[in-house]
C-alpha cells in the first residue's frame, strides 16, 4: 500500500494554528479540521503501511502534541464531537489508558469496551460486538485482541469508523514501535544509521514485529537477539540480523531494547528456567557496563524486573522506559488526529 | 433417456457416441442411437460424457451439525459438481463409529441426489484409544475407515487398526498429522506465519506421520490411504514407497493446488484449513505428483462451517473449506493434464478406493449402472460463493473465474442435475 501524504509543512502549519489556539472554544479550528475525504476511512492496521514517509509525518505531529501535552491545561478542541471506542480483548493498562488520555485532550469522547464487562462473555460473536458498536454511531475504534488479524477483520466488518490496531496477537502493535521511534529520535536525533538491539521473547511479540519494520523503514539497522527458541520459526524476508550472544552485541549498539519474558514460556519447553533466561540473556549489571555511554535502554512495559532487566538498570539515566510511556500518549494524539481530524491519508 | 452427441471418455478411451439409458442401467453406446424413442434427451454436444466423478473425502456434517450442511444439501453440492457417489467422512456428532450412526448416515443418503457412501472411524469417538467396531460397519458396506479431522497418534494402536482391518477386507485412511508437533497452529510454518504472527503447523508434522504410515503398512503389509497430502517432502515420500512396491494410495485437495499460504495474509478465515495451504513449492510439487501418478485421486475435503463459526479470530475460526462444486472446475482449469487424466483422478480411480467401482468410475459400456456427467469443457464461469448448493459459503475462490462446468450429472439412471441445476 502507498502513503499518499499531504506536504507535510501543511500539515504542521495546520497543528501549529490549532495548538495555538486557546483551550478557550473557539469552533473555528474543527471547522477547518474537518477535511477528512468523505466516504474514504483511513485506518492504522501495520506499520508497513504507513512506510518511512508515514511514519516520519506522525513523529513531526507528535512534536505539536507534546508540548500540548506540557501545558498547564493540555487539552485542544481539534476532535470534538468524535468519539473514540477503545474495544480491548486482552488485559491491557497502559495502552488503553494512553489511547483514552491522548482522545481526552483532543476533546473527542471516549467509550471503553472490555471483556470482562461486555456480552462477549454471553456467547456474542465478535462480528456481532463490533457491529452493535459501530451502531451506535463512533468514529474510531482501537482494537485490541490476543489472536493475530483482529483489527483487519474490524476493518472488513465496519463501515464508517477508522480502525487502529492497539495490538493483535503476537502480530503487530503499531503505535508502540511509533512511540519507539519518537523516543529513539528525541534522545539521538535520528534513526538512520543507528544500530538497535532487539533482545528477548521476539517470537511471541507483537512489539518486535512492528518495531523491526519502523526502525528499519527509518534506516537504523536491527540485530535480534534471542535463543533459537524464542525467535521465529523463520526469519526469511525480515531485515535484520541474529545474534545469540548479547555480550557480542551490546558494545556496538546505540539502543537495547528489552522484551518482556512471559514465564509460562517454560511451561512450553521453550526454556529451561527463568534463571537460566536472565544469566544467558538478561540486562544485568554487569552487562549493562557493556554498553556505550550513550546507548538508550528500552522495554515496552511492564517489566519483569530481575528477569530481562536489572532492577537497578532499569532505573539507570540511560533507561528511557518511562519516557516511552509518556512519549505514548502524544504519538497516540497524533495518530488520532491525522485518522480523525484532517484530510491526510495515512494509506492504510 | 439418452445422453445425444457428446464425446464419450473412460479408462478404456475415448470416442464420440450416444449413451441409451433404460432403467438406471446402460443399454447401449453408438453412434446415432436417436430413434425417437427416448422419452428424455439430454444435449451433450460439445460436451464430454464421463463415468459420474466420486469424491472420498466430504464432511456432510450429519448428525450434528445441520446447520453447516446435511446429507441432502452436500449431496445436491456433489451433483452440481459431477459427483455420483461421494464418501461421508465420521467426525460428525455423534461420529460415525457405530452400525447405528453408519445405518443412520446412509439412510439420510439414501433419498439425496447422488450415492452416499460413509467411511467409518478407526477409534471409539475417535479418541484414538480404543478400536471402533470395524467388522460390524464393514459389514454394512463401509469400506473405508479413517478418525478423520485427526490423525491415529499412537503407533502401537495404528498397527492393531491395520492388522484388524486387512482381515476385513477394508482400507484404513489417515490424517497424516503429527498432533504434538502440530499443536498450537493455525497456517503453514513458514515466511507467512513468521511474518503474520500465526502459530504455524510445520511441514514435518505431515511428514512424520507419513514416514510412520509407510512403515506401519510395510509391517503389518495392510493397504493404506494418505487423505490430503500437502507437502513436498509426503509426497516425495509417497513416491518413493510407490516404486518400492507399497500397497499405498493417495489424494489431494484442489485447494492445496490452487492457493498458498500467501492467503493467509488477508486474515480471513475462509482461507484457514488443514492440512494449512502450504508454501508456492508445495503446491508446485502437488501438482507434479498430480502429473507422474505419486496422486492417485483428487478429493475435496469438503468442509462446510456456518458463517457466524468462521466470523471469529483467525486461531479460534474452524478448519475448512468448501469443495464439492468446484473441484472439477478448478483441476481442469489449474491442471495442465489432458482430461482423461484429470478424470480418471475424479472418477476411476477414487471409485476405486472406495471400493465403489461396481456401480461408479466403470467404464461407460451397456450393462453398466447409469452413473454419469455431462462436462462442458469450454463453459467459463465465476464463482458466486451465495450461488453455491452447499448450506455454508465457506468457498475461498469468490470471484475466480474457471473453465470448465458441469451440465447434467445421471445418477442411478435420473437426471439430477440438467442444464447446470439441480431437479431436487
Amino acid at each position: 500500500m502507498t502513503a499518499t501524504v499531504r506536504a507535510p509543512d501543511d500539515v504542521a502549519q495546520d497543528v501549529a494554528e490549532d495548538v495555538a489556539e486557546d483551550v478557550a472554544e473557539s469552533p473555528v479550528p474543527i471547522a477547518r479540521l474537518s477535511t477528512a475525504k468523505p466516504g474514504k476511512r483511513q485506518h492504522l492496521l501495520s506499520v508497513a503501511d504507513l512506510g518511512r514517509d508515514g511514519i516520519e509525518e506522525i513523529l513531526r505531529l507528535t512534536d505539536m502534541f507534546a508540548e500540548v501535552s506540557a501545558r498547564p491545561i493540555p487539552r485542544v478542541p481539534a476532535l470534538r464531537g468524535k468519539t473514540v471506542v477503545s474495544l480491548f480483548f486482552e488485559d491491557s493498562t497502559r495502552t488503553r489508558l494512553s489511547f483514552e488520555m491522548a482522545a481526552k485532550r483532543l476533546s473527542a469522547d471516549t467509550m471503553s469496551f472490555s471483556v470482562s464487562t461486555s456480552s462477549v462473555k454471553k456467547g456474542e460473536s465478535l462480528r456481532d460486538t463490533v457491529e452493535t458498536i459501530e451502531a451506535m454511531g463512533i468514529d474510531a475504534i482501537v482494537v485490541r485482541h490476543s489472536a493475530a488479524g483482529v483489527p483487519w477483520q474490524v476493518a472488513n466488518w465496519t463501515e464508517g469508523a477508522s480502525v487502529i490496531n492497539g495490538g493483535d496477537g503476537w502480530h503487530e502493535h503499531p503505535t508502540q514501535a511509533l512511540l519507539d521511534c519518537y523516543t529513539i529520535r528525541q534522545q539521538r536525533g535520528r534513526l538512520d544509521g543507528l544500530r538497535i538491539a532487539i533482545v528477548g521473547d521476539i517470537r511471541h511479540s507483537r512489539v518486535a514485529r512492528s518495531d523491526v519494520l519502523a526502525f528499519t523503514a527509518l534506516g537504523a539497522s536491527v540485530t535480534l537477539v534471542a535463543p533459537p527458541t524464542l525467535l521465529p520459526s523463520t526469519l526469511v524476508g525480515w531485515p535484520v540480523d541474529v545474534s545469540y550472544r548479547l555480550e557480542e552485541v551490546l558494545p556496538s549498539c546505540d539502543v537495547v531494547y528489552l522484551l518482556r519474558l512471559q514465564r509460562e514460556r517454560m511451561q512450553e519447553a521453550l526454556l529451561p528456567s527463568l534463571r537460566e533466561y536472565t544469566a544467558t540473556y538478561g540486562l544485568t549489571r554487569q552487562r549493562a557496563r557493556l554498553l556505550s555511554p550513550g546507548a538508550l535502554i528500552m522495554h515496552p512495559g511492564p517489566v519483569n524486573r530481575g528477569v530481562e532487566i536489572a532492577a537497578e538498570v532499569a532505573d539507570q539515566p540511560n533507561s528511557v522506559i518511562t519516557r516511552q510511556v509518556r512519549n505514548g500518549v502524544a504519538v497516540r494524539m497524533s495518530v488520532l488526529y491525522l485518522m480523525l481530524g484532517s484530510g491526510v491519508d495515512l494509506g492504510a | 433417456m439418452l445422453i445425444r452427441g457428446g464425446t464419450v471418455i473412460d479408462a478404456s478411451g475415448k470416442r464420440v457416441a450416444d449413451v441409451l439409458i433404460r432403467g438406471g442401467v446402460i443399454e447401449a453406446v453408438g453412434l446415432d442411437l436417436d430413434d425417437g424413442s427416448a422419452l428424455e434427451v439430454l444435449d451433450a454436444s460439445g460436451c464430454i460424457v464421463s463415468p459420474g466423478l466420486v469424491d472420498l473425502h466430504s464432511h456432510l456434517r450429519q448428525p450434528g451439525k445441520e446447520e453447516a450442511e446435511t446429507v441432502e444439501t452436500g449431496a445436491r453440492a456433489a451433483a452440481l459438481g459431477g459427483y455420483t457417489a461421494v464418501v461421508a467422512m465420521p467426525n460428525t456428532d455423534p461420529p460415525i463409529d457405530s452400525a447405528a450412526v453408519v445405518r443412520q448416515v446412509l439412510d439420510l443418503g439414501a433419498s439425496a441426489c447422488c450415492e452416499v457412501a460413509v467411511a467409518g472411524a478407526i477409534t471409539l469417538r475417535r479418541e484414538g484409544k480404543l478400536l471402533a467396531p470395524m467388522a460390524e460397519m464393514a459389514a454394512l458396506g463401509v469400506r473405508l475407515f479413517t478418525d478423520d479431522g485427526t490423525g491415529v497418534q499412537d503407533a502401537r494402536l495404528m498397527r492393531r487398526a491395520l492388522e484388524y482391518a486387512s482381515g476385513l477386507g477394508v482400507t484404513l485412511a489417515q490424517h497424516c498429522e503429527d498432533a504434538s508437533l502440530a499443536a498450537g497452529g493455525h497456517m503453514h510454518e513458514g515466511e507467512w506465519s513468521s511474518r503474520l504472527g500465526i502459530p504455524g503447523i510445520p511441514s514435518e508434522a505431515e511428514d512424520l506421520m507419513v514416514m510412520r504410515d509407510l512403515a506401519l503398512s510395510r509391517l503389518t503389509g495392510a493397504p493404506m490411504h494418505f487423505l490430503h497430502l500437502s507437502t513436498a517432502s509426503s509426497l516425495d515420500m509417497v513416491r518413493q514407497a510407490k516404486r518400492a512396491g507399497a500397497r499405498v494410495t493417495a489424494e489431494v485437495a484442489p485447494h492445496h493446488f490452487t492457493l498458498t499460504d500467501a492467503a493467509v495474509a488477508s486474515y480471513d478465515t475462509v482461507f484457514k484449513v488443514n492440512p494449512p495451504l502450504r508454501s508456492a513449492a508445495d503446491v508446485a510439487a502437488v501438482k507434479a505428483a498430480l502429473a507422474d501418478g505419486t496422486v492417485d485421486a483428487i478429493a475435496t475435503d469438503h468442509a462446510p462451517h456456518a458463517q457466524e463459526d468462521k466470523e471469529a479470530p483467525f486461531d479460534q475460526a474452524p478448519p475448512g473449506m468448501l469443495g464439492l462444486e468446484t473441484a472439477l472446475a478448478l483441476a481442469l482449469t489449474e491442471l495442465d493434464l489432458p482430461t482423461e487424466r484429470i478424470l480418471a483422478l475424479l472418477s476411476w480411480q477414487p471409485a476405486a478406493i472406495a471400493g465403489l467401482t461396481a456401480r461408479h468410475g466403470g467404464p461407460v459400456v451397456a450393462g453398466a449402472s447409469a452413473n454419469l456427467c455431462v462436462i462442458d469443457l469450454a463453459a467459463t464461469w465465476v464463482v458466486e460463493p451465495s450461488r453455491l448448493a452447499s448450506r455454508s459459503r465457506n468457498c475461498p475462490y469468490a470471484g475466480r473465474k474457471l473453465t470448465g462446468r458441469v451440465r447434467h450429472t445421471i445418477v442411478a439412471g435420473e437426471a439430477v442435475v440438467r442444464d447446470g441445476e439441480a431437479m431436487r
